[in-house]
């Protein structure tokens, strides 16, 4: 058991030990990326400033499965909303209901002798307690779903990928693709038309192929001091 | 594209000027760019993480030292009412609702224009919301908390305020769920609550770009707190996915609570059996009452920090524009909400709503009814105008009437419906104390502190989402680049722009569509 989390840890991890190629704008991306799947590689990833329209398609992600998981969580919250008011105003009870759970019903408070549950005036809170419940599984279930929070990523060793939250845009292929090689993956990135292709991995990242060979400059800002940052990790 | 450099972006202010077709003639503001200035990604990150990276100006120290100085009074006019109780305000028999729900509801209302902004324009699919979300969001939850402050200290013994939630305690008491009052206590939390998320969630994004330029910039100690809140966001695409789904399913979720809050707080008094209180139309006319201020306190807020903060390319004077039509029409609904209340008044023939109505009107708050009369259905009016709509001091002066004129509103609501009730022995004028005032001041003392820590240490406008609606972000922006797609308007005229500057060889049109052909895309759509 505690073997298949380290695995699954670990895993998680590596997925981002591969190569990463710098594209110079959003179209050349998606281009790419359509080259790279037709080449038959799968284990692909991409990074942008901001979502790109058609990137999910080009892929071949789906639909994010979250809405099931929030459709859960709508229901728990509704439930939570409605047995709360009636086990808190000791409502009618069910003919199923044991009559040993009354003793830990809430008290009844009998006001202007109304009835002690209506399903008139729990809405609202019904309501809100299920976009409350629903709003936490939306952010937790996108938090997991992503793998976030995660301190640690080898694709930090690179000092180029510091501008993915900027103005670069990346495409990264696993070195765990079948098809991965890395100088035949290297060539074909560059052919796809990459300006900087390195390796990427948890001792830091490194040029690959020409752009190593020829000492090229790979695109950093001319302004911005390159500081030693991001200590590799022993994972 | 031509690039400009961030210094010059921040020198062309070309968002204070009218956009125009190639022709001349003036654009549409559907067709108006959404970002000016010709500025490139890199220059809006520059634009905006500046703000948060920069030495501290002398100019927000002196602002701070303001707020705080408000904040200050806050403290004492707390303290004040915990020591002696809610009698040190001026409430009296029949008016045991003064300023306290007044101030309450007003704050409330204003917080909803975040909320407003960003789910429900999200879901219309106005991408001009992104550049102005982030405030307005930031705005909505300071706004709940000055809210929350009131009804908190108006319960007299705030230090068993907790007998208000669900807490399992020695007296097996719990609250009364049939009280609108309870509904208040779970609506404006969870809406507080949700609004956090939401803005939290739209806020990694831009968190990971401050880190990354704070790792640039060697500024560990900065990158590493940054690092902590940006839960390792990397702009992975895979994460995308399930961001922007996240994001649209809380809009989603978003949408029914703003809804829903304010017209829980309208139960509060249409629940009870009060002439002036006791009608059907108070959920829409608060709802759109807090639309109406709430849009008009962002419009006071962002019109000062454009100008502050050189973001005049990103808040273009469309958006001002924009939202000036928003208090219009908002402000034209409440206005109609007045009128048919009136109607209604006269025609249910009750003698105790007939009298309940004159007496706003011409009674001994006749002051208050007609000041929030005059701000908000007839100053709005003005914005019928294009030209006023696009005028800065003109769309700051109505801003600031609308607050003016909504907390009137609530105040004609509550006290005048109350100061004279069913029993003419009973009747009494109702004034407020200085300690009313304290609180309501140091409000502001609590929002503004809290609001200009978030202009320092935020990035207050949401840098990816403003990046995701420039049409360079679109992949069939980029020369060449066409699967089948048909091109927006928009994007084409673009594209056509940069390709005449590459010197295309003489245009054709085959397909007639006004623009003319690119001769190396993919021509699939023609």
């Amino acid at each position: 058991m505690l073997s298949k989390i380290r695995q699954t840890v670990e895993d998680r991890g590596n997925q981002h030990v591969g190569l990463l190629a710098e594209f110079s704008d959003p179209g050349a991306l998606v281009e790419a990326v359509e080259g790279l799947r037709e080449k038959g590689y799968t284990r692909l990833d991409t990074f942008s400033p901001f979502p790109i329209h058609g990137m999910d398609r080009a892929m071949g992600l789906g639909v994010s499965k979250l809405g099931f998981m929030v459709f859960g969580g709508a229901v728990i919250g509704g439930l939570l909303g409605v047995f709360l008011q009636w086990w808190t105003s000791a409502g009618p009870q069910p003919n199923w209901w044991p009559t040993e759970l009354n003793q830990f019903l809430g008290y009844p408070v009998n006001i202007s002798n109304k009835p002690l549950f209506a399903w008139e005036s729990s809405v609202p809170v019904i309501f809100e307690l299920t976009i409350l419940f629903s709003a936490l599984t939306a952010v937790g279930g996108m938090l997991a779903l992503n793998g976030l929070p995660r301190p640690y990523n080898p694709l930090f060793n690179s000092d180029r990928f510091g501008r993915a939250t900027d103005d670069a845009f990346f495409v990264h292929v696993s070195s765990r693709d079948t098809a991965f090689d890395r100088a035949t993956t290297a060539a074909d990135l560059r052919g796809l038309g990459a300006t900087g292709v390195e390796y990427v991995d948890h001792d830091g990242a490194t040029l690959v192929g020409d752009d190593a060979e020829a000492g090229t400059a790979v695109s950093t800002r001319a302004d911005a001091p390159v500081a030693p940052h991001h200590t590799t990790g022993d994972i | 594209m031509a690039t400009v450099t961030s210094k010059s972006a921040y020198d062309r202010l070309g968002g204070d000027g009218a956009p125009a077709y190639p022709d001349g003639t003036p654009m549409t503001l559907e067709d108006a760019p959404l970002v000016r200035g010709n500025l490139s990604f890199h220059d809006v990150t520059e634009m905006v993480a500046y703000h948060t990276e920069k030495k501290t100006p002398f100019g927000w120290y002196l602002a701070f030292g303001g707020a705080l100085t408000l904040l200050g009074i806050l403290g004492l006019s707390v303290a004040y009412l915990v020591w002696n109780g809610p009698g040190v305000w001026g409430l009296n028999n029949p008016v045991f609702w003064g300023w306290a729900i007044v101030n309450f509801v007003w704050w409330v209302g204003i917080g909803h224009a975040g909320t407003l902004i960003s789910a429900v324009l999200f879901l219309f699919r106005q991408r001009w919301r992104t550049s102005i979300n982030r405030a307005a969001e930031a705005m909505t939850l300071f706004a709940v908390a000055c809210a929350l402050l009131f009804p908190t200290f108006h319960i007299g013994r705030v230090w068993v305020v907790y007998y208000m939630l669900p807490l399992p305690n020695q007296m097996a008491m719990w609250p009364q769920f049939k009280s609108p009052l309870l509904w208040d206590v779970f609506a404006v939390s969870i809406y507080g609550t949700v609004s956090l998320l939401f803005w939290y969630v739209g806020l990694i994004p831009d968190l990971a770009t401050i880190r990354d330029r704070a790792v640039r910039a060697g500024r560990m100690l900065r990158a590493k707190i940054l690092g902590f809140f940006a839960l390792g966001w990397t702009g992975s695409n895979r994460h995308w996915r399930h961001y922007e789904r996240a994001y649209l399913i809380l809009a989603g979720l978003a949408t029914p609570l703003v809804l829903s809050v304010h017209s829980v707080v309208s139960f509060d008094f249409a629940v009870s059996l009060i002439p002036g209180w006791h009608t059907t139309i108070f959920p829409p006319y608060f709802v759109a009452g807090a639309i109406f201020s709430g849009f008009a306190m962002v419009q006071t807020l962002l019109l000062v920090a454009r100008k502050v903060y050189h973001l005049e390319n990103l808040i273009t004077l469309d958006h001002i524009e924009k939202m000036n039509i928003i208090i219009l029409v908002t402000g034209t609904v409440v206005g109609f909400a007045y009128i048919t209340e009136f109607f209604i008044a006269w025609y249910s023939g009750v003698e105790y709503e007939q009298y309940a109505f004159a007496n706003r009107a011409f009674g001994p708050y006749w002051w208050a009814y007609w000041i929030m009369m005059s701000c908000n259905l007839i100053f709005p009016q003005l914005f019928w105008k294009k030209s006023f709509r696009r005028t800065i001091w003109l769309s700051m002066a109505i801003s600031i009437t609308t607050n003016i004129g909504m907390w009137f509103e609530r105040f004609v609501i509550t006290v005048t419906s109350l100061h004279r009730d069913f029993l003419p022995s009973s009747w009494d004028y109702y004034s407020a104390t200085v300690w009313d005032l304290g609180l309501y001041i140091g409000s502001f003392g609590l929002f503004f502190t809290l609001f200009l820590l978030f202009l320092r240490f935020v990035p207050m406008v949401a840098i990816a989402e403003v990046k995701g609606v420039m049409p360079q972000a679109d992949p069939h922006f980029y020369h060449g680049h066409g699967d089948g797609h048909a091109m927006p308007h928009e994007l084409a005229a673009y594209q056509h722009d940069a390709n005449v500057q590459t010197a295309a060889p003489a245009a054709s049109d085959t397909d007639h569509d006004g623009i003319p052909d690119d001769p190396d895309a993919d021509d699939s759509n023609a």
